[in-house]
């Protein structure tokens, strides 16, 4: 397994990097861990001419939380995530989400940026990250823009991102209430069988607001709107919670591989909805 | 003499049988001066890369080689034309059929070797391998053994005459130009009478799926032709390097003596590296033409995809008993799915292997077996993954048998087996299908097993889980595998057991130094399994000196004795007995030393621990490290000077470990999820050289069991894609998977190895794969479940609870 | 090919200055550029943890990574962690507790390991596991690497409360 030949640039700066990626077009790929990449290289899946590395971009390592936003650089590594104190404790889901994700080695290199920016159904992020109504900070040779999480995925490794722009960072409000990351696999390092992430507040016993997103179980990540409205105003009670996954498994759309049939993966999916759902009742 | 120190403390500084000694391979392996195949490194040396077929069945109408070979640093892209020549294009295999070493005509399965690249490093030959053009023209593709039977569609061309007549096989006349053999054992009418008469009949078909040994190191080799001297050198994977070397001067007419092959520190083997790859071909031939030495390693995928699969067997089995569950007779036929060329690695009268084991550990009067080897578009393989030729299918077989007919008798399941034990009195027993069992105590093991899992509390347990989920309580049913196996190990007797002609002995020579220690040399190549330690620990004991003094050494046919290598489970059955027979003689000949220095007849003394002993006068004695010099310094009447010796040992029959398992599953049946919750593993292996080696491989063989039993398969599509080509699909569990197991052992010496002992290293992978999947099978039995076909992955084993109507 | 680059790398203490193509993966560069042999290469997509090195602090998969991207870093492999007459801890254990059958996993699951406590000196069975999840053996069922990896964590706790 070895990838074809490219050429290697480390700018200093975005404005270099921009400078590349518009020089190159699709020819030019940035790259953060590379552990989507890498292995896409290899494989000989993914022909990247000129490569990008944004280890030695200043400004993109970064945790900030600040006025109840949260706003994370695109270098930030999974690592970090698990190991930031205070990260933790404004939006705890990404810590549970992140332990989740690969390896340990796998989560030193991998970054949070890669795992958006990649438009790879089985990365988790992307899903947690439609839970959160994060925006997608981005820079390009026509300046910087910001995208909502939920209007960014398009198919399968097709996202509004441009050529010639970089996502630099995610940002969110810090979410309140209770939370979970549900993830079913068949192994440490697998992807999803199917997996949901579930932000929930209680207001006076009763879901004040809920978000609800599920991972690989279409060619994007899906946000389900239906599946958090069927729980507003309700006890979280089963009929509930079946409610919202009725309303999820319609938004959903699995496909056949070697996790299993799509039948199986829909009531997966359900199974692990419904316990994301009690879980982050109970914290909420 | 006064400070001499006590027998006891003699024996333990041995560090002979039965201790844990720790193991001396691992200094270099715990800092990184290991010495595995890609490690090595030779000036000038080249690499070499497969053209790997996409398709599984396809005609080649041309192979363009311009483009690769004007990329600067390819040396040369060798393809069948080139091989013709030399006779290489075809190789024998060691199932006696004939495999392709490069496509020539067509290709049969995804992933065949086309075309060898030839560069200056492996990423110039990466991209060569980007630049070859071969023109395919795609045939019909046959992934399924019944169709392939029933199929138009000739696979093998090469196997059918000009007249459209199909010629006998290796093993026999064939029925369809797709069919390999027929090979069958026992008596099937009788079986059928007894069948159709009994009070008592259970079937079941059985699907054994494909997999692959997948040791961490993949399959590769080294090869350097010295053309001043006339000497091939090849290092590489081989679990047998004598054998190498035998096939390898037959194929390219160099003589034997001028072939010198190396197995250096093996990364695991499993089964993997017992065959002959074409990618040892390639590098031999590329290295003669280059006149260089060119390595070839291959990547994880193509480990997968095209050296050695294992299993793939659909199993048919009837068996019958009487009312109180006495069994009176078992039938059983397989569909054996070869791949494109039958390659399997067994012995050559044993087409389907020890297959005809299939009895198990019951006294079944009568029984019948048959196996239909078939051809489709897969990779050929067919090798004993972790077990003796074809055992575990054997044993997978006969323990869900046993289950199924536990259903339909409504018996508890290890009641029956207790019934129907071959008895302690009955050994040596012979089987209906042919094998004579050489020692066993069933009965003990298993009553120590159940008492130590409390398995009538488990049951208690179970059901009233039952009643729990019944009750809507609960969405996790609990399962209790139970397996108890006979394994048929220590291949073998050269009577019945050759490979290619060569039969199946192993060997030891021994050369004790001046100074009284040693080196000794042996047939065979430790993968893991720690020979280094082991068989210096016997010699110790035989032959009084401290294993720390003992250097073993293993695969290098320039040095080794030659022997048949490190598969099932043969070393200390076969090896390690050549190891104590060798001793023995070292032994005789240091009575006679002993005896002259402390003039006395030989037959006055007598060998105590360490050193011989004037019969009832313990202080006048030699050590035998005084023997050793004197053996060497002293000219001894009617003695040749030095202390050397060489066994040949030709096994009189096979060993027959044993062993009892229990494990307890709870499964979520919403999400197939199972979780295993203890793992009892009895075993016995006859005489324990090292508890603590011994206790390292069940826990690895029971590791590779339960990712056999749960989840690692190679599937292929209809159009014969392989869909499990990497470790994202192939299942290798973690650490975070993996659960601790209770091992335990009852001691049943072989009454005819020497030293008594059986061999361990598969024991857990046969009698754990049959364990972990009766453990699922069993949390669904009250539920109505018969059987239902590994992998027991999660999907699979939620289709389970589905069908049974649990999520309703 | 062509576009050579001049990479620097620090390994165990000791820098290295060669020329590489930019594709050429640390593992190769380690094992075939500077003779480090002990790492190894095991399933080429970052799954089984054979070729598992330090690198800038952090535990990763040599075969994932670019020799580009690794220029100019810090480097520990197996060799560094000890030497003959002064064993680390780990390989202490792991001879100790039959922590390792064919070798082939034992330099990555070793220099996992020693990041892993490092970073938590008091780690629980379960730590463990999950701590070395990223590194597969075929050959011992893990039970005896925990084993070792436990020991050693009680060994070096007690070194260092001697130390105080």
């Amino acid at each position: 397994m070895i990838p074809a030949a490219f050429e290697y640039y480390r700018p200093t700066d975005m404005a270099g990097v921009i400078a590349l990626l518009k020089e190159h077009g699709d020819d030019a790929r940035v790259i953060a861990g590379g552990h989507s990449l890498i292995p896409m290289m290899k494989l000989r899946m993914a022909e990247v001419p000129h490569l990008i590395d944004l280890q030695a971009i200043e400004g993109l390592n970064g945790i900030s939380i600040a006025g109840g936003t949260v706003k994370i650089g695109a270098m930030i590594t999974q690592h970090e995530i698990i190991n930031s104190a205070e990260l933790e404790k404004a939006a705890p889901i990404m810590k549970e989400a992140a332990l989740q994700i690969a390896d340990p080695q796998v989560r030193y290199m991998g970054t949070i940026g890669g795992n958006v920016a990649n438009g790879d159904p089985g990365n988790d992020m992307p899903g947690l990250m439609q839970c959160l109504n994060a925006q997608f900070h981005l820079v390009g040779s026509d300046g910087d823009r910001v995208v909502d999480a939920r209007d960014f995925y398009e198919a399968a490794y097709m996202t509004d991102r441009e050529d010639d722009e970089v996502l630099i960072a995610v940002s969110f409000a810090a979410p309140i209430g209770g939370f979970a990351y549900e993830k079913q696999k068949r192994k440490i390092g697998d992807y999803a069988t199917a997996a949901a992430a579930v932000q929930i507040s209680k207001e006076g016993g009763k879901v004040g607001a809920a978000s609800i997103a599920m991972t690989n179980l279409s060619d994007t990540p899906i946000w389900s709107e239906a599946a958090g409205a069927a729980l507003i105003g309700t006890a979280c009670d089963e009929a509930s919670v079946k409610a919202a996954v009725t309303a999820m498994l319609s938004d959903i759309d699995p496909t056949e591989d070697n996790r299993g049939p799509v039948a199986f993966k829909r009531h997966a999916a359900g199974i692990v909805l419904g316990r994301a759902i009690a879980r982050a009742w109970s914290r909420a | 003499m006064k400070d001499e120190i006590s027998r006891e403390e003699r024996v333990a500084g041995l560090k002979g049988l039965g201790c844990s000694r720790k193991r001396v391979e691992d200094a270099r392996f715990t800092q990184g001066k290991g010495n595995y195949v890609d490690d090595i490194k030779l000036p000038g040396m080249l690499h070499g890369d497969f053209v790997r077929s996409p398709y599984a069945h396809a005609r080649i109408k041309s192979i363009n080689i311009d483009a690769a070979m004007a990329l600067p640093g390819v040396t040369a892209v060798l393809t069948a034309k080139d091989l013709e020549p030399l006779g290489l294009h075809w190789m024998p295999t060691l199932a006696g059929d004939k495999q392709m070493v490069l496509a020539d005509g067509k290709v049969l399965f995804q992933g065949q070797e086309v075309a060898f690249v030839v560069a200056s490093d492996r990423y110039v030959a990466a991209d060569a391998v980007e630049l070859v053009e071969v023109d395919y023209e795609e045939l019909e593709v046959i992934v399924d053994p019944f169709k392939s039977l029933q199929s138009d569609v000739v696979l093998r061309e090469d196997l059918v005459a000009d007249d459209g007549s199909i010629p006998n096989g290796a093993h026999g006349p064939r029925k369809h130009p797709n069919h390999i053999f027929t090979w069958e054992a026992g008596e099937e009418e009788a079986t059928n009478q007894v069948i159709d008469n009994a009070a008592v009949v259970a079937e079941a078909e059985m699907y054994y799926h494909r997999t692959h040994p997948c040791p961490l190191e993949t399959c590769g080799s080294v090869a350097s032709m010295d053309k001043v001297n006339g000497k091939l050198t090849l290092w590489g994977t081989f679990q047998a390097p004598h054998v190498v070397r035998t096939v390898a001067s037959l194929l390219s007419g160099i003589e034997e003596h001028n072939i010198r092959v190396v197995s250096p520190d093996i990364g695991g083997g499993f089964g993997n590296k017992v065959g002959v790859y074409p990618g040892y071909i390639c590098s031999i031939v590329a290295s003669i033409v280059t006149g260089v030495p060119v390595k070839w390693v291959e990547d994880r995928m193509e480990n997968l995809m095209s050296t050695a699969f294992a299993r793939d067997y659909w199993m048919k089995g009837k068996i019958s008993a009487t009312k109180e569950g006495k069994i009176t007779g078992l039938h059983c036929h397989v569909t054996a799915d070869h791949g494109a060329f039958d390659a399997c690695a067994d012995p050559t009268k044993f087409p389907a292997g020890f297959m005809n084991i299939c009895t198990g550990s019951y006294d079944i009067p009568v029984a019948y077996l048959g196996v239909d080897g078939v051809y489709t578009n897969k990779a050929p393989g067919g090798v004993s993954y972790r077990c003796s030729f074809r055992v575990t299918e054997a044993v997978y077989f006969i323990e869900r048998m046993i289950e199924v007919l536990a259903i339909e008798l409504n018996m508890d399941p290890a009641e029956l087996r207790s019934i129907n034990f071959i008895k302690k009195e009955q050994f040596p027993y012979t089987a209906a299908l042919g094998w004579e069992y050489d020692s066993g105590d069933y009965q003990t093991a298993w009553d120590k097993a159940l008492k130590a899992v409390d398995y009538k509390g488990l049951r208690a347990e179970q059901a009233e889980r039952v009643e729990a989920f019944k009750r809507g309580e609960t969405r996790k049913v609990m399962g209790i595998g139970l397996s108890f196996f006979t394994e048929i190990v220590g291949a073998g007797p050269v009577k019945n057991c050759d490979i290619l002609g060569m039969g199946m002995f192993d060997s030891c020579e021994i050369r004790i130094h001046p100074t009284g220690s040693a080196v000794a040399r042996l047939g065979t190549i430790s993968q893991g399994q720690g020979h280094a330690t082991t068989f210096a620990q016997i010699l110790a004991t035989e032959i009084g000196l401290s294993a720390e003094s003992i250097t073993i050494e293993e695969g290098d046919t320039d040095t080794a004795p030659y022997g048949l290598g490190t598969y099932g489970s043969r070393s200390t059955p076969v090896a390690g007995a050549a190891a104590a027979m060798a001793g023995r003689k070292i032994r005789a000949k240091a009575q006679m030393i002993a005896a002259y220095l402390l003039e006395v007849h030989d037959n006055d003394v007598e060998f105590d621990v360490d050193r011989f002993v004037v019969k009832g006068v313990p202080e006048r004695f030699k050590t035998m490290k005084e023997i050793a010099y004197a053996a060497y310094n002293q000219a001894i009447p009617g003695l040749e000077p030095g202390l050397e010796a060489v066994s040949y040992y030709d096994p009189p029959n096979m060993t027959y470990p044993f062993g009892a398992y229990v494990c307890v599953m709870d499964i979520d049946v919403d999400t197939g999820v199972p979780e295993i919750r203890r793992f009892y593993a009895l075993d016995d292996c006859g005489t324990r050289i090292n508890p603590m080696v011994i206790e390292g491989q069940i826990h690895g063989g029971l590791t590779e069991a339960l990712a056999v039993a749960l989840g690692q398969e190679i599937a292929y599509d209809d159009m014969g894609n392989v869909k499990t080509a990497t470790l994202m699909d192939f299942f290798l569990p973690t650490a975070w998977e993996v659960p601790n197991y209770e091992t335990d052992f009852t001691v049943t010496p072989s009454p005819h190895h020497p030293i008594g002992a059986k061999g361990v290293g598969e024991s857990p992978h046969v009698g754990g794969v049959p364990c972990f999947s009766n453990a699922v099978q069993d949390a669904f039995r009250p539920f109505g479940n018969r059987h239902t076909n590994m992998p027991h992955d999660h999907w699979r084993i939620w289709q389970t609870a589905n069908n049974l109507g649990m999520h309703d | 090919m062509s576009n050579k680059m001049h990479v620097k790398l620090n390994v165990n203490g000791e820098d290295h200055e060669f020329l590489a193509e930019p594709r050429e993966l640390l593992i190769y560069a380690l094992r075939e550029k500077l003779n480090i042999t002990g790492p190894h290469v095991g399933c080429e997509t970052s799954h089984c943890g054979a070729c598992t090195v330090t690198m800038n602090g952090k535990s990763v998969k040599s075969c994932t990574v670019f020799v580009a991207q690794a220029n100019g870093a810090e480097v520990t492999t197996i060799e560094g962690l000890g030497n003959p007459d002064a064993l680390h801890v780990l390989q202490e254990n792991f001879k100790e507790h039959h922590g390792l059958q064919c070798g082939f996993c034992t330099p990555g699951m070793i220099t996992r390991a020693a990041k892993l406590l490092e970073e938590n000196p008091n780690p629980t069975e379960a730590d463990v596991r999950f701590g070395i999840a990223g590194n597969i053996c075929r050959c011992t069922g893990y039970q005896n690497i925990v084993k070792s990896i436990l020991s050693a964590a009680s060994e070096m706790n007690a070194a260092k409360e001697a130390a105080q």
